[in-house]
């Protein structure tokens, strides 16, 4: 039987027992010296900065980021295939893919104009 | 499942490996990695120090060759400090997901043809199947998870803006790079690894899809975050960025995940655009290149060459300022790829319906091109004359520049005038 997927989980395993490991022997072969400042975060050396409470907020950029990301990512998801077949679906998903990336550059256009590319 | 493997051609080979066979392969996949690691740290640090004049390590093993397998054992004794305002869970389980999907991207990646291993025939890959190559972006993408937890819970602020900054440019930069790869779907007709090799046995696709490539490398390099891309490592802003607040072998698996993710990039331009584990062109002329265990030298003298890329960039290249990274990857890289795309695609249309060959086709695509970029040449051209004859208008008046304008106060730049210089010229003149 072909069985692609059991080679991966069997990597996967392995790198997860490294890594687990490492992470769990480094509290047992370092040396432990407590006190209070070394607690500390260390940030730049200095007294750290005080932590918002719940997380604070982050600049809305990163959101809008990530929703650029998933426009165009959904892009991909639908191109990949289309290259694929590209060759059985002769003229006409040249044309569907024009209109496609068309329809998508609509959006980019706008969000390049109304400066949601813009990072300052 | 089973029915898609049976009908793509040449992925009927994998999946049939006896379990030994499966658990031999993955167990040599996860040493070569930590292997190529080591190396790949110490070369890193030797070739910067050539370039620099400087030595480099030389004082643990040959040449200093074993400095980097020392510098993990002292990590590893090394105390361990947790911050007190870290979420604990959350921090102890980042370096985990940053570090295990860098492992398994490497599943797919094909070494190098048939051979036998302890008289059972098997492909020098791990496994491969319809969508590998998406299968790799899926898990490559789910070491960001790592990078963004691991600057969240450290509970300091600097970490959390290297993370945040590092997904935001790993997100950004993954767009040109899936969009670099339709064009070598559409001419592999496949999204299997193997089945890319096998599609290259006659031209290597850098030379049918050199823009592809171009546009490949580049967003590699912001994809793994080294030099000049290295925003979320920019010491002079953010200390260490995300793994600020790591140390002991944490930090190691983080470190060890940046270097693995480096040479599965190569690994995968190699596969994708330099013909994966087939010989260069001179090599290729002797016939047994392609047979057997040679593949595997050509396969990591290829890598090698890209890890060699990745270290003289960072010993000659600045780093660049966060607003032109990412104004880069939006709003160059990303539409120059989508219009290669429908460029290739037009291309390959072309040749398939009207019959066109390369010349025919090569000539009615170029010859509009370049009428279209010599428009937008002599366009920006006039728009860069008009602003900067606006400038000079504006200069011709010498503004005084007063550095406490805003919250923090600024020096002038060259060019600029304070208040006190204007009235000492003034002085001066009179």
């Amino acid at each position: 039987m072909n069985n692609v997927a059991i080679p991966i989980l069997a990597l996967g395993l392995i790198a997860g027992a490294f890594a687990v490991f490492s992470v769990a022997i480094a509290s047992i072969t370092g040396p432990k010296r407590y006190n209070r400042a070394r607690v500390d975060a260390y940030e730049c050396g200095i007294e750290p900065t005080p932590q918002p409470m719940g997380g604070g907020r982050i600049p809305v950029k990163y959101y809008l980021t990530a929703m650029l990301f998933i426009v165009f990512d959904i892009e991909i998801v639908f191109l990949y295939p289309w290259a694929v077949s590209f060759d059985s679906l002769g003229i006409f998903g040249l044309f569907e893919m024009f209109l496609f990336s068309a329809s998508v550059l609509v959006v980019y256009a706008y969000v390049w104009r109304r400066g949601g590319l813009e990072w300052d | 499942m089973n029915k898609l493997i049976g009908a793509a051609q040449g992925l009927g080979a994998f999946g049939l490996d006896p379990l030994w066979l499966v658990a031999l392969k993955a167990v040599g996949i996860f040493v070569i990695l930590v292997l190529v690691t080591l190396i790949t740290i110490i070369m890193e640090r030797k070739v910067v120090s050539w370039m620099q004049m400087r030595v480099g390590p030389n004082r643990v093993g040959p040449g200093g060759s074993l400095q980097s397998l020392m510098d993990g054992v002292k990590l590893a004794l090394k105390e361990e400090i947790i911050p007190r305002t870290a979420d604990r869970a959350v921090y102890w389980l980042a370096p985990v997901i940053a570090c295990v999907p860098a492992f398994m991207t490497f599943a797919v990646i094909p070494f190098g043809p048939e051979v036998s291993i302890f008289g059972t025939a098997t492909p020098l890959q791990l496994t491969d199947f319809p969508v590998s190559v998406l299968y790799i972006l899926a898990i490559s993408s789910i070491g960001i998870y790592g990078i963004v937890l691991a600057g969240w819970s450290s509970g300091s602020t600097y970490a959390l803006l290297g993370g945040l900054r590092s997904s935001a440019q790993m997100i950004s930069y993954e767009i040109p790079m899936g969009l670099s790869f339709v064009a070598v779907f559409l001419y592999a007709g496949s999204i299997s690894t193997s089945e890319i090799v096998a599609a290259q046995a006659g031209t290597w696709f850098i030379v049918l899809l050199l823009p592809s490539f171009i546009i490949y490398v580049m967003a590699m390099v912001g994809e793994t975050n080294r030099a000049p891309f290295d925003l979320p490592e920019a010491e002079g802003e953010l200390v260490g960025g995300f793994h600020t607040e790591y140390s002991s072998l944490k930090f190691a698996l983080f470190f060890l995940a940046e270097y693995i993710n480096m040479v599965t990039v190569s690994a995968l331009a190699t596969t994708l655009f330099l013909g994966g584990w087939r010989a260069p062109w001179p090599i290729s002329l002797w016939e047994s290149a392609n047979t057997g265990w040679f593949p595997m030298i050509w396969f990591f003298g290829k890598i090698s060459v890209f890890i060699f890329v990745f270290i003289w960039l960072r010993g000659t290249l600045p780093r660049l300022r966060y607003d032109q990274f990412m104004k880069f990857g939006w709003k160059v890289l990303l539409p120059v790829s989508i219009g290669w795309i429908l460029i290739v695609a037009t291309a390959r249309a072309s040749r398939n319906i009207a019959g066109f060959d390369t010349a025919t086709t090569a000539r009615w695509l170029l010859i509009p091109l370049t009428i279209l970029l010599f428009i937008s040449w002599i366009f920006e051209e006039v728009k860069n004359r008009r602003s900067k004859r606006d400038v000079e208008l504006v200069e011709d008046e010498i503004a005084e520049f007063d550095p406490f304008a805003g919250v923090h106060p600024v020096p002038p730049l060259p060019g600029q005038v304070t208040k006190s210089e204007k009235s000492a010229l003034q002085v001066e003149e009179s």
